[in-house]
């Protein structure tokens, strides 16, 4: 049933995407105006017809440049109108196209542009060293940390828990880079197997090279509309249907590792707007936030779309393949198409939007969909954001 | 708009302007940090309890996340717990390939036990060899704690983890 929500229904009715690449040569501005205006074009709307712009990025510290919003802001559509920027880490690429619906749901806002961006190759020497500033300055900074320990220590837990093996979580990453080659932005699409991820560079074992997305740079933007606004400009709206999102303490290592608790509270909230109540049968294709291999696996578990420990089972099985019946990542997720992090989440958004449309091309899945669900995840371990579309 | 792969000639190509912000930080410890930092010089590890939930924090916390409200007492914890998670480390912070591998991970602390959703945790260096983390057989080994012998109040103060059953 659905909850009693009282709101005006929301629609998407264009997308944009940039290139993902590393060191694209186009400025951050530029990346934001490419994704903005094939967005409006797509929605067969101009930058005058839009009242409201969202922008997403995640920290400013992998521009290199501070207060992004406001310096993405005339690239973004957003001079002499309300901007807002969001940002929950890895999570915002979701968080955008969220804060874009609950302007429009409110009434607040007919037509709403949603950009997110992100440029993470300026940073020397690597962009995780600007990670160095999200641990606690007092009790964990001084060991030296560096990002991807947190991945792995999480990582380890859950194979430990759930009696995963490494074979097991990389054929993630093969799927997701298979499933890029039919993506058209993507940067790191290849057909590889479970021996080229066991035999990929040591990073902080038990993460290879291969389990991991690359360093990227993107932009990505929608247009989200009113109802009214919709049934005018297309005969093919995406309906916004249920949003979540929720944070965890910063006191990961005081909490199991096992299982995403945060993600399952972000969901229980997109479901219950959305009337879902099976998630596993009622939901025709995912989108599961994917920078390392096992965060598809443990993500799933947290959408409650498996059983805790048995994403892995289901995975070998087929269901999440392109042809399955829960395709997951049909784009290529963050593994294969790229890992510009605030524009990854709205890509992965965008991505659930085509299929729902039937415009997807190449990455479109074989089965017909209905209902479908981006998610993204970020900071330390703590933050969740879910969307659920139907056409 | 074409993407730019990588190439030797390009990354000569592009011009990098260095720049060093002289931006430096002066963190304040807190109340709950400062005692546990100075109990860190006594060989103490520290926490805060919240009586209404039963919740220890390890590091501490003047309130209690859930019940917001204020945490009533400080309560010593042991140095010895259970490894919950354990990685080695063959980059570091710049991402440099380093040689011997860096070991690290979290430790649920005593009192607590295995079925504790939260618990007193630190995150820490486990001095341990690679086969170790590889084949898993670190998880839920008992550690203690070894103490440096000069200690100046920092997490540093402790060396690492051992494993000591």
């Amino acid at each position: 049933m659905k909850s009693n929500l009282y709101f005006r229904r929301v629609a998407v009715i264009g997308a944009g995407l940039t290139l993902f690449r590393r060191r694209l040569l186009e400025t951050p501005q530029e990346l934001a105006w490419e994704a903005s205006r094939k967005a409006l074009d797509e929605a067969g709307l101009d930058l005058k017809d839009i009242d409201c712009v969202v922008i997403g990025s995640a920290p400013d510290a992998f521009d290199g440049v501070h207060m992004k919003g406001e310096y993405l802001a005339h690239g973004s559509g957003g001079i002499r109108r309300m901007v807002t920027r969001v940002f929950v880490g890895g999570a915002t690429g979701v968080m955008v196209p969220i804060t874009a619906w609950y302007h429009v749901a409110s009434g607040l806002c007919q037509k709403v542009l949603a950009v997110a961006e992100e440029k993470m190759s300026p940073a020397r020497p690597h962009p995780q060293s600007v990670f160095r500033y999200i641990w606690d300055p007092i009790t964990e900074k001084p060991l030296n940390p560096n990002l991807i320990w947190i991945f792995a220590m999480e990582m380890h837990r859950y194979m430990y828990v759930n009696k995963i093996s490494k074979e097991e979580i990389a054929l993630v990453s093969v799927k997701n880079k298979r499933n890029a080659l039919n993506n058209p932005y993507a940067q790191a699409a290849g057909n590889i197997t479970v021996d080229d991820v066991l035999k990929s560079e040591i990073l902080v074992w038990p993460v290879q090279l291969l389990d991991t997305s690359p360093v990227s740079d993107g932009a990505a933007a929608m247009v989200i509309v009113s109802e009214d606004i919709a049934r005018r400009y297309t005969d093919t709206p995406v309906w916004i249907e249920g949003v979540g999102w929720a944070l965890d303490n910063t006191e990961w290592t005081g909490r199991e590792l096992t299982y995403p608790r945060y993600l399952e509270y972000a969901a229980r909230m997109a479901y219950k707007m959305a009337a879902i109540e099976r998630p596993s049968k009622e939901i025709d294709v995912i989108e599961p936030y994917d920078p390392f291999d096992y965060k598809e696996l443990h993500h799933i578990e947290g959408l409650m779309i498996a059983k805790r420990g048995e994403a892995p089972k289901l995975l070998k099985e087929g269901v999440f393949d392109i042809d399955g019946d829960i395709p997951s990542s049909p784009s290529g997720g963050l593994l294969g198409v790229g890992n510009p992090i605030a524009a990854a989440g709205l890509m992965k958004t965008i991505s659930i939007y085509w299929q729902l449309k039937g415009t997807a091309g190449k990455m479109q899945v074989k089965k017909p969909v209905h209902t479908g669900l981006a998610q993204a995840w970020g900071d330390l371990m703590q933050a969740s954001t879910v969307i659920v579309m139907r056409n | 708009m074409d993407g730019t792969p990588l190439k030797e000639e390009d990354l000569k190509k592009v011009s990098t302007i260095v720049y060093k912000p002289n931006a430096k930080y002066a963190y304040s410890a807190g109340q709950a940090y400062s005692k546990f930092l100075l109990g860190l010089k006594d060989k103490k590890i520290i926490g805060r309890k919240c009586n209404k939930c039963g919740r220890v924090y390890v590091p501490p916390r003047m309130y209690c996340d859930d019940c917001f409200r204020p945490t009533d007492e400080w309560v010593e914890v042991r140095d010895e717990g259970i490894i919950e998670t354990v990685v080695a480390s063959f980059i570091s912070w710049t991402r440099e390939r380093i040689e011997k591998p860096e070991i690290v991970g979290v430790i649920r602390l005593f009192p607590s036990n295995d079925k504790d959703w939260v618990f007193p945790g630190l995150f820490h260096r486990i001095c341990a060899e690679f086969e170790e983390v590889k084949n898993m057989s670190l998880f839920g080994k008992k550690v203690k704690a070894v103490w440096k012998d000069n200690r100046e109040g920092s997490i540093n103060d402790i060396e690492c983890f051992k494993v000591i059953e």
